[in-house]
């Protein structure tokens, strides 16, 4: 039996087991070493962060994590960003999910980031859980005219009434922008139809790949940034981060009793070289920063991220190596096709 | 014995050979660690004061909450008598933190996420041996998540809409005393009786005689559906849709400064040029009125090639996911279960290093 014969009859186990490698290495690798693939943004992921850096802190972001476990791999990391944006910026963030598994989806995010990296935040008042609520997009509707009809309660049973941060929400025109995190029905198209458009509300979405060419068409009137599975979570990942740690620099020098303006200035600086943070942390001026400060300083400067900001980035490097493997899979079995055709054998 | 047995065999013995050997390595896998803390509350009767112009001039009652064993309200109003609650919370610890201090008396192994992990790693490669071929050990893992699935909606689905939505606003103060105590709407409201009897109807397509009671409950789903859809549809479908399309050829891109940027100027019009053939070629192949012969067949022919484009980036946006989801389940096996990465630094050192001998 010649090659090409064993290629036209390859078994298809073997191609599994290659895409298997393709993905299980490359994700070894970037485990042990930390390596990601650089990422550039896109308009789409640009304009999902700049729609919510232009709002004021304090802003009411309503955040529907439409998914379940199943998708949690594409979307999880789209969430996490999304949420981690709000709680730097300032916003107050409302969940709610139209999905079952939703809630628990939630409940990761929540301790993750909020319980993890932003302890201040005060349940009820910077964020709150709303929960589950069965009823598809009749929900959608229902909230677009009566909040509180559909949500009497948060997930843990507190009437919204005893809520603070519930006060002045009536019904989704209350909301300064909708973020929407979605693995199919009902989601972002539900969104789109009967929250974002009918009350010129904007909408951010992260969806899935399966999803992404449905919601491309509602760019940029209907819907104003798009992260169009694990390469858009990517690229807005690499953009929040880039923009936390400029912003955390910011802060901490602001806090070491550096005004506004030279703030500014100086984060510039010392991105553009580290070295200068060495000899600007050896003057008088950086003496106000305790330790704890001076380590947060050098971390964010340096672009060390904590490994669950990473989780889009980290993923690419498989999706780079399965990406050629299924090209070179195509380009062979065209290959093959074509000599077996030549030869008389197919047709 | 078949050879594809015996091939699934060896490959079997084999994993479960390495899984010992991994097992032995460095300081394990598959494990997490919990931290105990114990929480006492009493319940006090704290006095309301009567406050006049901004000085406590007596009390006016007292209020009765519940309060931290510890605080200084348990000290100040708590007596022998008042009633008091402990029970044990159990927060999941990095294993790092568990390694830095084991004789803690606080830290201890988390048996029931221990075996989840277990469960969940053993379960993944079980939907994953379909790939060598359709087995036992598939088909049950399969019928598991088939089965969890549906009990959890059913349970959610009758917590979360039933009880709430018809039982609450039926029966609403059985509902507050028994399920609900948040509750605040105790009013009751009997227009909820028709959603009753429309569920009880729908029902009866279980039933062995009078299924077709059923179809007008189903009518009246399908029909609040179809007008719901149909005005978000027009609305956000097509009219959005159609106002989106018809926009100048030539699109004005400003720059930071407000000048014209001529660069992306050009793009966007190209853009805009190409969305504009794109959809005309495309409505045209769908005309079938006139024969695609001519002119319309050539225009019907590039309505195709953008069909066959649009096509091929779906096919390869849905690669992109299911590689993901793979990545993250991959990910999931290699760092919660086989401990050899470490990239959210949960236990410091990865093991691979050991492992892999880098």
């Amino acid at each position: 039996m010649s090659m090409v014969d064993r290629l036209a009859n390859i078994d298809r186990r073997w191609i599994f087991l290659m895409m298997g490698l393709a993905v299980a290495v490359p994700i070894i690798y970037i485990g042990i070493t930390g390596k990601t693939l650089p990422e550039q943004p896109t308009p789409l992921a640009q304009a999902a962060f700049d729609e919510l850096d232009k709002l004021p802190p304090g802003s009411r972001i309503l955040l529907a994590w439409d998914f379940d476990p199943a998708s949690e791999g594409e979307l999880g990391p789209m969430a996490t960003s999304f949420v981690r944006q709000c709680c730097q910026r300032g916003h107050r963030m409302y969940f709610l999910t139209l999905w079952p598994v939703g809630t628990q989806m939630i409940q990761k995010t929540a301790s993750l980031v909020i319980d993890g990296f932003y302890p201040d935040l005060e349940y009820g008042t910077d964020w709150v859980d709303l929960g589950f609520k069965a009823g598809n997009e009749a929900v959608i509707k229902t909230i677009a005219t009566d909040f509180g009809q559909m949500f009497p309660n948060d997930s843990r049973g507190t009437p919204i009434e005893s809520i603070p941060m519930m006060d002045g929400i009536v019904s989704i025109s209350s909301f300064d922008a909708i973020v929407n995190v979605s693995a199919g029905y009902p989601g972002s198209k539900e969104w789109v139809l009967y929250a974002a458009t009918p009350y010129k509300k904007p909408l951010l979405v992260g969806c899935t790949g399966v999803q992404a060419p449905q919601m491309y068409p509602y760019v940029p009137l209907q819907v104003q940034g798009l992260l169009g599975a694990i390469k858009g979570a990517a690229e807005y990942e690499s953009v929040v981060n880039a923009w936390v740690r400029r912003d955390t620099v910011e802060t901490l020098l602001e806090e070491a009793g550096v005004d506004g303006a030279d703030a500014g200035t100086l984060t510039k600086d010392f991105f553009d070289d580290p070295e200068k943070l060495k000899s600007w942390l050896a003057e008088p001026a950086a003496g106000g920063l305790t330790e704890a400060k001076r380590a947060s300083l050098v971390q964010a400067v340096q672009g060390v991220e904590p490994g669950i900001f990473l989780e889009a980035q980290r993923r690419m490097g498989p999706q780079l190596v399965a990406h050629l493997l299924m090209i070179a899979l195509i380009l062979a079995g065209n290959a093959v096709y074509f000599v077996t055709r030549r030869r008389g054998g197919a047709r | 014995m078949s050879r594809q047995a015996i091939g699934l065999i060896v490959v079997l013995l084999l994993f479960v050979g390495l899984l010992v050997v991994r097992a032995g390595i460095g300081k394990g896998m598959g494990r997490v660690y919990s931290e105990r803390e114990s929480v006492a509350m009493v319940q006090v009767e704290i006095p309301i004061l009567d406050v006049v112009e901004g000085e406590a001039k007596g009390t006016v009652g007292t209020e009765s909450v519940w309060v931290p064993a510890a605080s200084d309200d348990a000290v100040d109003f708590a007596s022998a008598d008042s009633p008091r609650v402990e029970w044990e919370t159990t927060t999941p610890i990095k294993p790092g933190t568990y390694f830095q201090d084991p004789s803690n008396a606080a830290f201890e192994l988390d048996w029931p996420r221990t075996i989840g992990i277990w469960v969940a790693a053993l379960f993944t490669l079980a939907i994953f041996s379909f790939l060598y071929k359709d087995n036992a050990i598939y088909k049950i893992a399969e019928s598991v998540v088939v089965g969890v699935s549906a009990g959890y909606a059913m349970v959610i689905g009758f917590w979360d809409m039933l009880v709430p939505n018809l039982l609450g606003k039926l029966v609403p103060m059985f509902v507050q005393t028994h399920f609900i105590p948040g509750m605040t709407d105790t009013s009751v409201n009997w227009l909820y009786i028709i959603p009753a009897v429309f569920g009880i109807l729908l029902l009866m397509r279980l039933a062995p005689k009078g299924q077709w009671l059923s179809l007008w409950a189903l009518a009246f789903i399908v029909g609040t559906t179809a007008a719901i859809r149909m005005v978000g549809y027009i609305e956000g479908d097509f009219l959005s849709q159609i106002n989106a399309t018809v926009m100048p050829i030539y699109q004005v891109v400003e720059g930071a400064n407000g000048s014209v940027d001529v660069y992306s100027t050009i793009w966007a019009s190209i853009r805009q040029f190409i969305l504009l053939i794109g959809v005309l070629a495309c409505l045209t192949y769908f005309f079938f009125s006139v024969e695609h012969k001519g002119v319309v067949g050539g225009v019907a022919r590039v309505g195709i090639w953008f069909l066959m484009i649009t096509f091929g980036a779906a096919f390869g946006f849905t690669v992109m996911g299911r590689i993901a989801l793979l990545a993250a389940r991959f990910e999931f096996l290699f760092d919660d279960w086989l401990w050899l990465i470490d990239p959210t630094n949960q236990r410091t050192i990865p093991d691979a290093v050991a492992v892999l001998g880098m």
